[in-house]
């Protein structure tokens, strides 16, 4: 059995660290709080412009001079899949969903005979994916440097994605991340960027998106589109990144939580075993004591 | 009639503006318009320039500089959707025309079509924040 000295020093390692995933907890929290309102704050221009994007987008999707970041390259062989994660760890099974999500659907291509192109954002999905799909990753982005997340972080992103797909070097785009729903609950999420995602409506439906008016357009719909998907794509990420940074906050929230917890569990079951210990250090002294004095009659 | 119209301007990051307006002048990418209640349903493209916000018919207008986006008048008012604003109080003409010349090097240094464009959009709208500067 343990000395007294190793339980006692034993309690103290466990009470240090309860502290720290205890501090970590409410720092998740107060960050939660924040990015939680950066989401909703970027919220309104979102909706506005998925409204003008559908109801514009249905009239001329199938028309032939579409863009094809609207209606595709008409080609199907190479996906690029974007992979949003965290750039810290200790956040619960955060980024192992993330991965695991994309890691399903990049199997499925790859078995389908596609190629898989992969650009992760943040290193912690690097680390896993590089294990299985190293020859795949062309690109990671760093954003470690990146305190609060604002639009021009997710700008650089999207241009370097818009100009790969200009060259040609991909034909489908989709963006892994884990969408905020509460504290206990991140839905890793997969959301196509291009060909930009229309929902199934009629034409009829998609005009009430804009308010059921007849518009004029200046200078005309194809070209106030082709100003407005690629910035679409920014927006998407931008967007992405925000839930991504909410989840990761209250995804260690929860983990901390837990741990702190766990922590506590540990610090009682030890102590009981330290005091049983020491009743039974005296105990076993005390009869020492007295079988000795019994043998001296 | 109504003489205010509802106006929001939104920028990815959040909502720039929220209110009653009488009159509020968008730099469209076909020229200048001025938006008013009763406006006739419209959308537009915004090119880098100055929209000017008049809460009252007569009055001095607020400025805001945007470097484009779009101006959607629906019957329930003018929305704009911009793509970043920047207030003309805080810009430095200096710098601004160091950055100018820079860009304009960068364009000529440009490794392809596709970089080249990007600095393009980015010259346009630095050269459109000086004339609104100058003038």
């Amino acid at each position: 059995m343990a000395s007294l000295k190793d339980l006692k020093n034993r309690i103290t390692s466990v009470k240090s660290t309860q502290k720290i995933t205890k501090a970590m907890q409410m720092v998740a929290a107060s960050k939660l709080r924040r990015a939680q309102e950066a989401a909703e704050a970027a919220r309104p221009y979102a909706e506005r412009m998925e409204n003008v994007l559908t109801g514009l987008g249905i009239a001329v999707k199938d028309s032939p001079g579409a863009s094809p970041l609207l209606a595709g390259t008409g080609k199907d062989d190479v996906h690029l899949v974007i992979v949003a994660t965290s750039e810290r760890g200790l956040c619960g099974g955060f980024n192992a969903n993330i991965v695991k999500a994309a890691r399903a659907h990049i199997a499925t291509l790859i078995a389908d005979g596609k190629t898989v192109k992969i650009l992760c954002i943040g290193k912690k999905g690097v680390a896993i994916l590089r294990r299985q799909y190293a020859d795949n990753i062309i690109e990671q982005v760093d954003l470690s440097a990146v305190k609060r997340l604002a639009f021009s972080d997710a700008q650089p992103i999207a241009n370097n994605v818009l100009a790969m797909f200009e060259r040609g070097e991909f034909d489908v785009a989709s963006l892994f991340y884990a969408k905020f729903q509460s504290v206990l609950v991140q839905i890793p999420t997969n959301q196509q960027l291009v060909p930009a995602p229309m929902p199934d409506v009629s034409e009829e439906d998609a005009g009430d998106k804009l308010g059921g008016a007849i518009y004029e357009y200046e200078p005309d719909e194809e070209a106030i589109l082709e100003d407005l998907l690629p910035r679409n794509v920014a927006v998407q990420i931008y967007r992405g990144l925000l839930e991504n940074a909410a989840s990761e906050q209250g995804s260690r929230m929860t983990a901390m939580d837990s741990a702190t917890r766990n922590a506590g569990e540990m610090i009682d079951g030890l102590t009981i075993t330290y005091n049983r210990t020491r009743q039974a250090n005296i105990t076993k002294e005390l009869i020492e004591i007295i079988s000795g004095a019994e043998a001296l009659k | 009639m109504t003489d205010t119209m509802h106006l929001e301007i939104v920028s990815p990051e959040r909502l720039l503006k929220d209110a009653q307006v009488a009159m509020v002048v968008v730099p469209g990418m076909d020229g200048d318009f001025a938006a008013m209640p009763q406006h006739a349903p419209m959308m537009s493209t915004i090119r880098p320039g100055v929209i000017e916000i008049y809460e009252q018919e007569s009055g001095t207008a607020e400025r805001l500089f945007v470097k484009g986006g779009l101006a959607q008048i629906s019957p329930e008012g003018l929305t704009i959707l911009a793509e970043e604003t920047l207030s003309l109080d805080g810009v430095n003409a200096e710098e601004l025309a160091q950055n100018i010349s820079n860009m304009q090097e960068d364009i000529q240094d440009a490794k392809d079509d596709i970089a080249r464009a990007g600095f393009e959009k980015e010259l346009a709208w630095m050269t459109a924040l000086q004339e609104v500067i100058a003038a």
